[in-house]
């Protein structure tokens, strides 16, 4: 550190906080690109443009990831350089755990609900269902 | 030097080599990278009334649908708003970077203005479905969704609490280094809630109408 005693590192530590490099043209950009990525969607439901509901929900759903990624580089800032690439990796290993709890939740929950119609279960007599463990 | 690496037979004149990375010199403050520690934590509250959501979210249980209730154009108006919000609050951050404190004061309050028409827009929308019938009793989905819109509306009007002592403390103290922080901070947090926005509206209400 003694070495590099040139002025600008005569400021406090603190006056170092200037977090991430914002340009006005960068907020813009992201602004531009969110409201399209927005208004889309609400079109496409609104004006009934596509019929098959499965396909509507693929495509909204499809909005939906791209403008969460446009606000995660535009106004959150987010590349592989801030804060040494940890925000990247927590970012990263928050998403593997979402994506678990999401998948996972619906994978189970849905076949559980399949499982329990009437139709699986196994046919017995009244005398059998007493005598259940 | 040369007991450490023995294979390099360097003169001592240039054997000092920087091993650090010069670039990597950024003394910033550990709070932003703590701050956007908690927000992924938050991140995970929000993945799992999400979970809750998708499983529980056609559960009617003979009660309204989705189709129903959600009105699409007061969602798109929500929408906006919390959009709005997020430019005006990067506009602010600009100023603050610039150390413009009235110009950073002005967009703040800008920015606190379209979040409390948002908590307000939905506070009606609530208010409406509650006075409908549609109360978190009623069925397993209506109890998901105000839980999950419900809390997403609570760290809106968290948020737009700190964003008003912000403002008196920048009033008060200028920009000093702990409000510049607490602004940084905030940014992050007001963000990271219009991203969870996007789950919100498209999972909810435009998936909801879907018939």
């Amino acid at each position: 550190m003694n070495q590099q005693s040139n002025p600008q590192d005569q400021r406090g530590h603190d006056e170092d906080l200037i977090g991430p490099h914002v340009t006005l043209k960068g907020y813009l950009q992201g602004f531009v690109l969110a409201v399209l990525l927005t208004a889309i969607p609400f079109w496409l439901v609104m004006g009934k443009v596509i019929p098959d509901a499965r396909a509507l929900t693929l495509v909204i759903t499809a909005f939906a990831a791209l403008q969460i990624v446009v606000h995660m580089k535009y106004f959150l800032h987010m590349d592989m350089k801030s804060e040494g690439g940890w925000n990247m990796l927590a970012l990263v290993f928050t998403f593997v755990v979402v994506m678990i709890t999401l998948a996972g939740s619906i994978w189970v929950m849905y076949h559980l609900d399949t499982n329990m119609m009437p139709g699986m279960m196994p046919k017995m007599t009244p005398e059998q269902a007493k005598n259940l463990p | 030097m040369s007991s450490t690496h023995p294979e390099t037979n360097v003169p001592p004149e240039t054997a000092e080599l920087q091993f650090w990375m010069t670039d990597d010199h950024h003394t910033e403050s550990p709070t932003l990278l703590g701050f956007w520690i908690y927000l992924m934590s938050d991140c995970l509250i929000f993945a799992v009334l999400f979970a809750c959501y998708c499983v529980l979210g056609r559960g009617f249980a003979g009660g309204p649908r989705g189709v129903d209730l959600f009105e699409l154009p007061l969602v798109a108006t929500n929408t906006a708003m919390l959009l709005c919000s997020s430019i005006t609050y990067g506009l602010a951050l600009l100023d603050m970077q610039k150390a413009r404190r009235a110009s950073m004061m002005l967009w703040l309050v800008v920015t606190a203005l379209f979040g409390a028409s948002f908590v307000g827009i939905e506070i009606h929308e609530f208010s409406h479905l509650i006075a409908e019938g549609a109360t978190p009793q009623r069925s397993a989905f209506l109890s998901a969704f105000f839980a999950l819109v419900g809390t997403h509306g609570l760290h809106v009007t968290v948020g737009l609490l700190w964003l008003v002592i912000l403002l008196f403390q920048v009033g008060k103290h200028g920009l000093i280094p702990a409000n510049r922080r607490g602004i940084m901070c905030l940014s992050m947090f007001w963000h990271f809630l219009d991203v969870i926005w996007i789950g919100v509206f498209t999972v909810v209400y435009l998936m909801g109408v879907i018939p």
